[in-house]
């Protein structure tokens, strides 16, 4: 009985000894501020900030190496949620709001070169070489990705119309958090 | 050394753990959906069995037999094999953040894979020393990332295939599994002869 008891917690002791030490030498640095960073910003990992995804940029934001103002699709909104998260200002005076908008072929111009379709992080624009592309306007994010790389200048970003389905009241003035 | 070899081949082929003795099956089915993956948590897995059938063998030969404990066997060896997974935890953790995010929930789970505490179990009951012991752990686990690339290959073609509506998912998945199974039967011949 005291045997049994004993050698199971001087195994788990042991164990537990080895896993601490462990756990000093393979530590991860992990900073609780990048992950609600990350959680604020679109999550597309369209890459326009020039960070390769939406955690990197959430962990430049939280070593202050890139301006609040870094992701287009995010627009105002984000930019005044990641400055209050941060505690710095925000400046937005060279801030141009974005209607919502949505990427379009204009398929008479396109000439199916695929490289939209392969710059598309969301996978919205669709066609097959040398055939017309299209985008999927429920898929789409407009994040304007697809417009530079066309050679035709075929994309163009396009308001989404307001519809019933799309309408929504404004939004009060100020900070939208 | 042609008993090692045997062994070797017993343990990764003929008894193969996911097909022949049907453990691990949750990340079997569970983490097979893209062949890195797949090859991830087979890794993982190798190291783990590994790892802890040595460390059970040793218990079992100077703790549990020279004192009688035998009752103490099953605690004693999930014990073992939950520091052995927190460690391998870390490790991934530290070297590969992208396989730490896909492996997910699957990591923490290697502790009740059955194969886990199944090899060291088998250890055990074939009274093996701790050459042959360690040796039968990594053939074993080889076995089961093994199957698991095979299965994960085989998955991803599937899941571009027309697959009827009734059996898509998990079903057809299923059906593949046992079809794979029955391939590995044809292993069991090489023990007769």
């Amino acid at each position: 009985m005291i045997l049994a008891v004993g050698s199971l917690a001087a195994m788990g002791t042991a164990l537990g000894a080895l896993l601490g030490i462990a756990s000093r030498y393979l530590a991860v640095e992990e900073n609780p501020i990048e992950l609600e960073l990350a959680a604020l910003l679109p999550g597309s990992q369209c890459g326009q900030c020039g960070y390769v995804g939406c955690a990197q940029a959430a962990k430049a934001l939280a070593a202050h190496e890139a301006p609040v103002t870094l992701c287009p699709p995010g627009g105002k909104a984000v930019a005044e949620a990641l400055a209050k998260k941060l505690g710095v200002t925000a400046d937005l005076s060279e801030h141009e709001e974005h209607v919502p908008s949505i990427a379009y072929i204009d398929e008479s111009l396109c000439l199916g070169c695929l490289r939209c379709a392969q710059e598309c992080s969301v996978d919205a624009i669709v066609g097959a070489a040398k055939q017309m592309h299209t985008v999927i306007a429920e898929a789409c994010h407009g994040c304007g990705k697809c417009e530079p790389v066309c050679n035709t200048m075929a994309i163009t970003l396009k308001p989404i119309p307001k519809t019933v389905a799309t309408w929504y009241w404004p939004k009060p003035g100020g900070s939208v958090h | 050394m042609r008993d090692l070899i045997l062994l070797i081949v017993g343990a990764a082929l003929v008894n193969n753990v996911v097909l022949a003795r049907f453990l691990g099956l949750c990340s079997f089915m569970g983490v097979t959906t893209k062949i890195d993956t797949a090859v991830g948590m087979g890794m993982a897995t190798t190291f783990v069995i590994t790892v802890s059938s040595m460390g059970d063998w040793a218990i079992e030969r100077f703790l549990l037999m020279p004192f009688d404990l035998g009752y103490l066997r099953t605690v004693t060896f999930i014990l073992v094999i939950a520091a052995a997974v927190q460690f391998t935890e870390m490790v991934i953790r530290k070297v590969s953040p992208a396989l730490f995010q896909t492996l997910g929930i699957y990591l923490p789970l290697i502790t009740t894979n059955c194969a886990v505490l199944g090899v060291a179990l088998l250890l055990v009951e074939g009274k093996m020393n701790f050459i042959q012991s360690t040796v039968f752990a990594f053939a074993s686990s080889l076995g089961y990332s093994l199957v698991m690339a095979i299965f994960a290959g085989l998955r991803e073609r599937i899941a571009l295939a027309d697959v009827p509506r009734l059996f898509a998912g998990p079903p057809v998945g299923f059906v593949t599994a046992s079809l794979l199974a029955m391939a590995f039967m044809g292993f069991s011949g090489m023990s007769a002869n």
